[in-house]
């Protein structure tokens, strides 16, 4: 089960989904605070979730004031990169490039990508947590120093 | 008295006072303030803060942080800020916070961009981090309150009690040669004593105890003081003036010869401080000021200046008020030019009332045209955190009444100078934070008044509140950091100075809760100086101890920071909107009419009473009095008897 775990943690690792601020967070949880990442997660889904929504409306109305949506993205991008959701970090970053450059096209289009991305993600943590619960909070393999 | 923070246990250090000298549980128990409104970041800081064993509160709105600012002043060591808030810039906060209460300020943000984070620094923030946070760059994050107090140690012990406050630090290093320093050797004392401070590093421990044990008494340089003292100098001659020949003028009973010493020291880098802000800023207070006297349009131009920056400041300690005034008044005689120092006087006491917190009251005491100065005094604490003063402040005040051969000119900290006779204790307490601020950046300015005119007026009058002197002093000095909104030139200079020059702002919130607790109450005797009083004075000058990084000790003010701002401005507006006053004043012309329009002023200025008060500061002692009195302040002449020297509270 803890390999299976350790196994799940390290191809999201691989494949980008995660970066070493993941990793970071790990090493915040301990005994006293045994779900930290997960409760970190779940904070941030949310979090993002609505900004996602924001966003969303925010297009949708057709007029693209790319300054609120740059801000928005900003915020996004800040918590993506604390928690070290990297592949929703680069959507965003291609979002914000858009949004300066003007590109309404290319602000639907990367949206569209970070969406997913975010999806994606969140799917896969969810089941990782999931797995890890099972498998004991000790078995949260932290990253041996 | 301080310890808002959550309450990590006994063993968190926040207080360091009385706590086990052996175990130096520092930096455990730094009191953090996390401000940022992404839940997710605030989470992980705040699992990461505690980490590292700092006690942390978390906020996700800036309005929010402030007002927990203001309600613990001294609640708080450091503050943590994202840079992109909706309801506030961050760097607004940032500011508010260093002007307020003077803690130092790290700002985050996940844009690294180089104007981003110059804007950083121009703020004052003591530091910037680049999202994602690592714990390991927040495992530092206690050095910038420790810079922050060493700069107000520095202060206080050049002011040359060493042996009080410095205690430990001092037994520690060779103590011998602080307290003996004469006036020739102040500047020498002045420099060891920084350097015995350079060598502490690793003993912040130590600071935090020996703050709260200091107990001397300690001079406090009243407004009356302050301008007995620049007018002796002045008398003698700014370059030529030596502690033994001013103790002699002065002929204050109870005052030594280190006492003055060291203050001279400070009026010293006060003024070369003024000298130096005048250039950038002047424009609210040049008009103000220029206008007094042509001949001392050097001067007044000085004046218009300092008090611009330090209205803009906001944060110019009282005590660099009273000292400016002092410095005014002083020349009037060496000048012969009475109209400015009685306008020096004002600016003083009118500064005073800036001071930031309750300890503005103190300020007000001072009332009277030449008492002006001592108001300040007594109000210098103001802005400064109680803890700081607390720590910084006793001790400050102890070296300055020691008159410690260390002239600390920066160390306008040692609240000893600063702080009033007549308020005493009171206002050395409080003074001591601000004082420290107020001291340091009257003492800067002063001396930089000095060397660029024979008026010292100017320098310190021109600020209307100690807040203001404060800042133009931060300008000049770096002092803590100071965040001067309206000159962030000057604030980061000051900043960056703070650490290089031994002036330190009080600012420095002192997390060692070991004082500050005297001076709190000591402040409270002075009802009169509430923090609206200070605002009036404080035109612009946002005071907030800084502290600095330090900013932490929150000035509770009453008068918000945007307050101060707006009443920055509003003395600008006054300035502009009242020519003739403005005019009259400047031109010191008896001062009548001035004061008339000084009470207009002040009456127009709601908020900020400070543009009133500078104004009026600025005519004549009568401004004082009508600004006190519009302030609702009692003007208490007796406790500012330009001639008489009375020394109520001396802290013991």
């Amino acid at each position: 089960m803890q390999r299976q775990v350790a196994l799940i943690k390290q191809s999201l690792f691989d494949q980008g989904y995660l970066d070493e601020q993941f990793m970071e967070l790990e090493e915040l949880q301990d005994d006293a605070n045994p779900n930290f990442v997960e409760e970190v997660a779940t904070l941030y889904f949310k979090d993002s979730a609505r900004l996602i929504n924001n966003i969303e409306q925010a297009l949708e109305r057709g007029s693209f004031d790319f300054n609120r949506l740059d801000n928005y993205m900003h915020q996004f991008k800040g918590s993506s990169t604390s928690i070290g959701a990297s592949k929703v970090k680069t959507e965003c970053t291609m979002f914000r490039e858009y949004c300066r450059a003007g590109n309404a096209e290319g602000c639907l289009r990367t949206f569209k990508q970070l969406k997913k991305e975010h999806a994606t993600l969140r799917k896969k943590l969810e089941q990782y947590f999931q797995l890890a619960r099972q498998a004991g909070p000790k078995e949260i393999a932290r990253r041996p120093k | 008295m301080l310890n808002p923070g959550q309450g990590r246990g006994p063993d968190s250090a926040g207080v360091a006072g009385g706590v086990s000298s052996n175990s130096d549980p520092f930096p455990a128990g730094l009191r953090v303030l996390v401000v940022d409104d992404d839940p997710t970041c605030l989470m992980i800081l705040e699992r990461m803060l505690r980490t590292c064993l700092y006690r942390v509160t978390k906020c996700n709105r800036a309005e929010l942080a402030l007002s927990l600012l203001r309600q613990n002043k001294n609640g708080f060591d450091i503050v943590i800020s994202d840079v992109h808030m909706p309801d506030m810039d961050g760097f607004k906060l940032l500011e508010h916070v260093g002007l307020e209460m003077d803690l130092p300020v790290i700002m985050m943000s996940a844009d690294d961009s180089k104007a981003v984070v110059l804007k950083g620094v121009t703020h004052g923030a003591v530091d910037y981090l680049i999202k994602p946070v690592r714990i390991e760059a927040l495992k530092n994050i206690w050095q910038h309150v420790v810079r922050k107090k060493r700069n107000e140690w520095n202060v206080s012990e050049h002011s040359g009690s060493v042996e009080e406050t410095t205690g430990e630090r001092q037994q520690q290093r060779d103590d011998g040669g602080d307290n003996n320093s004469s006036s020739a050797n102040n500047e020498g004392s002045w420099r060891s004593s920084r350097k015995r401070k350079e060598g502490e590093v690793d003993e912040q421990g130590d600071d935090k105890e020996d703050t709260s044990s200091l107990k001397k008494p300690r001079v406090v340089w009243s407004v009356e003081l302050h301008q007995q003292f620049v007018a002796a100098v002045n008398q003698l001659g700014v370059d030529k003036a030596v502690p033994k020949k001013i103790l002699e003028m002065m002929n204050v009973p109870g005052l030594t010869r280190e006492n003055v010493a060291s203050h001279l020291q400070k009026y010293r880098i006060y003024l070369r401080r003024l000298g130096g802000v005048s250039q950038h800023q002047g424009n609210m207070n040049h008009s103000f000021m220029t206008g007094q006297d042509p001949s001392f349009s050097p001067l007044s131009t000085l004046n218009g200046f300092d008090l611009q920056a330090l209205a803009a400041a906001g944060q110019l300690p009282a005590q660099s008020l009273a000292q400016l005034q002092a410095a005014g008044l002083a020349r009037p005689s060496s000048l012969a030019k009475p109209g400015i120092s009685v306008d020096q006087r004002g600016i003083f006491s009118f500064e005073s009332p800036k001071i930031r917190h309750g300890q503005q009251m103190m300020m007000n005491s001072g009332g009277g045209g030449g008492n002006k100065q001592m108001n300040l005094l007594h109000g210098v604490p103001m802005g400064m955190e109680p803890r700081q003063f607390a720590g910084g402040g006793h001790m400050r005040l102890q070296q300055q009444m020691s008159g410690g051969g260390r002239v600390a000119g920066q160390n306008v900290q040692s609240s000893g100078m600063m702080m009033p006779v007549g308020g005493g204790t009171s206002m050395l307490q409080s003074l001591g934070q601000q004082q420290q601020q107020v001291m340091l950046s009257s003492s800067v300015p002063r001396r930089s008044e000095l060397t660029e005119s024979s008026s010292s007026c100017r320098v310190l009058p021109a600020a209307p509140t100690h807040s203001v002197v404060f800042n133009n002093f931060s300008s000049e000095l770096p002092r803590n950091s100071f965040p001067l909104a309206s000159a962030p030139g000057i604030s980061v200079s000051y900043q960056e100075e703070v650490n290089s020059s031994d002036a330190k702002g009080v600012t420095a919130t002192t997390t060692t809760a070991g004082f500050g607790n005297p001076s709190y109450d000591i402040f409270n005797d002075y009802p009169q100086h509430n923090s609206n009083d200070w605002d009036l004075q404080n035109i612009g000058m946002v005071f907030n101890s800084h502290q600095d990084t330090t900013a932490a000790s929150s000035a509770a003010f009453s008068c918000s920071s945007s307050t101060q701002r707006k009443r920055a401005e509003q003395v600008q507006n006054h300035h502009q909107q009242q020519h003739l006053p403005s005019q009259s004043l400047n031109q010191l012309n008896g001062g009548g009419s001035v004061r008339v329009k000084s009470e207009r002023v002040a009456e127009t200025v709601t908020c900020p009473p400070a543009t009133t008060l500078f104004q009026e500061q600025y005519n004549q002692e009568d401004l004082m009095s009508a600004l006190l009195k519009q302030e609702g302040l009692p003007l208490v002449d007796n406790e500012f008897d330009f001639d008489g020297y009375s020394i109520d509270n001396i802290p013991v």
